[in-house]
């Protein structure tokens, strides 16, 4: 569970954004919806406590976290959030499977292998496991890092435009994929997108204007 | 998983750039522990065979010829000076021993050296199988000669003659090998070593003067004999001050000083040295420039990867660690190649020099000064990477995942 309240952030006297406030249960979604510029992205990074608030609240699995040390930053982040980018990154040294046991690696936590074969199994990407990340598609990638995303069951999974680099056919793949699998770990999912095509989707909606 | 892993994985990823900055620290640190290990083991070497020998006395010419002709035997002899000479040197109250060479023969390039037992005694040489020669032109080989000539007790042999094996033999008169020494590591373990009479005897037959004797006790002998060379031991230091100076005004003969030649020979390979440890050193400068340029640039290319490793939770150490590790790493994997590569440049090395003197330099372990060249091959690794490191910790992470 995630809420947000008063959430104001600038990076310059021009550039200030007020958000309204969020607020997303436990296995509930919620879809923030938003042409470019209006701070998509800021939120986000907000949320995910990659940016620090300049005043408002956030709560994540009940707790308040905008007043947390870096090192206690970094723990929440490993643990409770899981985060699926516009573009999916990977470290390009290491195997898919690896990048995904990277998630358990550094939130401290046992590399569980089973758990990232059946993920992969389940996202229809487990030939692929011994492969570098580039030689995958963009679809596939973008259910890789689905996969990483969901490796330490985090209490939120944040997703920054996971559709808008996607076909229609992959876009509706991928999205029912996360709805599932947030659902399964009992997770709150917040997907950030201008990405029309998803209004349909989520009931749950807030716009930033 | 964990950073070493993931650091290799990174210099997998960046083959060439981790092999150019690999194959300079092991070119830099190879040179410097080859220079180490045949400094070592040359001074080793010329050490041990003039413990003990104060001054060598022997025909006109360059000092430096002399002693390596009768101390080392890698030159030629300067020339013969008369026996009665060097036998007037035995009652100076200053010498304690003379020890008169006589060399011209050889067998198989093996020198064949006269002289008397005293020079057994004087490298402290010990018979492995078989007695020391007691008559005329019987002779004691030692291990090297007996390794790589197959003489066994018994076997006889014409000598050459000249120093190298392209000489005419002398097949009148043979050889007779009654005794194998230790291996001793002195320059024993090269010779063939007989009476004094021995080499007359070859030579007198040879200019067909006819009759020769047996001598039985005596080497020192008539007039006219002569000899190569003769290692003299002072009684005490103070030979040193007048004897030397005695030989070069009085005699037809010059005294050289080992300790002084060896040192002349060694300040004159110094320059050389010298000049290869400061490539060494740029060598080994430059490859920590590569080890720096290649991590400062797989950092840049590297930045989303990096914010990417933060926002899933790593902490900024550990990143920190992690790229540290790349360059530590480089460091041991050029230093441990460095050092074999030196090994293999000292096994060619003494190849060369056994073939061309008969000396070999076959000490292959890890010298103390190797350990410092460890460290301070991490030392190289780690200012190369700390710099392009340190990097990570101002990394701004939203903006970076953002600008992607």
């Amino acid at each position: 569970m995630i809420s947000s309240t008063n959430l104001h952030f600038s990076y310059s006297a021009q550039k200030k954004f007020s958000f309204p406030d969020i607020r997303c249960k436990d296995k509930e979604t919620l879809l923030i919806l938003g042409q470019s510029g209006k701070g998509k992205t800021t939120l986000l990074h907000l949320l995910a406590l990659l940016l620090k608030p300049e005043s408002g609240q956030i709560l994540i699995a009940e707790k308040p976290v905008t007043a947390l040390s870096p090192e206690e930053v970094a723990k929440v982040r490993a643990k409770n959030i899981g985060i699926i980018y516009q573009k999916p990154h990977f470290v390009s040294a290491l195997s898919v499977l690896d990048n995904i046991l990277l998630s358990n690696y550094l939130a401290d936590q046992k590399e569980n292998t089973q758990k990232a074969r059946m993920l992969a199994e389940k996202l229809g990407f487990a030939e692929h496991l011994t492969k570098k990340t580039n030689q995958l598609s963009q679809g596939e990638q973008q259910r890789v890092s689905i996969a990483r995303a969901l490796m330490n069951e985090p209490n939120v999974i944040l997703a920054d435009e996971p559709t808008s680099s996607l076909d229609d056919n992959n876009t509706q793949k991928v999205i029912t994929l996360l709805k599932e699998q947030s659902a399964s770990i009992g997770a709150s999912l917040v997907v950030v997108t201008h990405d029309q095509r998803l209004k349909d989707e989520f009931p749950n909606q807030v716009h930033l204007s | 998983m964990n950073i070493v892993k993931i650091s290799l994985a990174n210099l997998k990823e960046k083959k060439l750039n981790s092999f150019l900055s690999a194959l300079l620290l092991t070119l830099g640190i190879g040179m410097i522990s080859l220079l180490l290990l045949l400094n070592k083991q040359l001074d080793e070497q010329f050490r041990r065979n003039i413990r003990g020998i104060d001054m060598v006395v022997g025909a006109k010419g360059s000092p430096l010829q002399l002693i390596l002709s009768s101390i080392y035997q890698i030159d030629a002899p300067t020339g013969n000076v008369p026996l009665a000479e060097v036998d007037a040197l035995r009652k100076n109250p200053f010498v304690k021993t003379v020890i008169p060479l006589s060399m011209g023969d050889s067998y198989q390039g093996f020198r064949i050296v006269g002289t008397t037992p005293k020079y057994i005694e004087h490298f402290q040489a010990k018979l492995a199988e078989g007695k020391i020669y007691n008559a005329s032109m019987e002779v004691a080989i030692g291990s090297k000669v007996a390794a790589m000539s197959q003489l066994k007790i018994g076997d006889t042999f014409a000598s050459a003659h000249g120093l190298d094996s392209e000489g005419e033999a002398h097949n009148e008169k043979k050889y007779k090998v009654t005794g194998i020494f230790e291996a001793n590591g002195s320059v024993v373990d090269q010779l063939i070593l007989t009476r004094l009479s021995s080499v007359w005897d070859v030579h007198a037959h040879e200019e067909g003067e006819g009759k020769h004797e047996e001598h039985d006790d005596h080497e020192q002998a008539e007039e006219g004999r002569q000899v190569t060379s003769a290692l003299i031991q002072f009684r005490n230091p103070m030979g040193l001050m007048t004897i030397p100076r005695q030989i070069n005004e009085n005699t037809s003969m010059q005294a050289a000083l080992p300790s002084i030649e060896i040192n002349r020979l060694f300040s004159l390979l110094g320059v050389g040295i010298e000049t290869l440890r400061a490539l060494a050193l740029i060598i080994i400068s430059i490859a920590g420039i590569s080890v720096f340029i290649s991590l400062y640039n797989s950092l840049k290319e590297r930045k989303y990867e990096m914010a990417l490793m933060l926002s899933m939770g790593a902490t900024r150490t550990r990143l920190f660690l992690m790229l540290l590790l790349e360059g530590l790493m480089l460091a041991v994997i050029g230093y441990f190649s460095g050092i074999i590569l030196s090994r293999v440049g000292l096994w060619l090395f003494s190849r060369a020099a056994e073939q061309d003197f008969h000396y070999s330099l076959r000490k292959f372990t890890i010298l103390p000064e190797e350990i410092y060249l460890f460290f301070a091959a991490l030392l190289i690794g780690f200012l190369a990477s700390v710099l392009p490191s340190l990097g990570i910790y101002r990394l701004n992470i939203s903006r970076t995942l953002a600008e992607e």
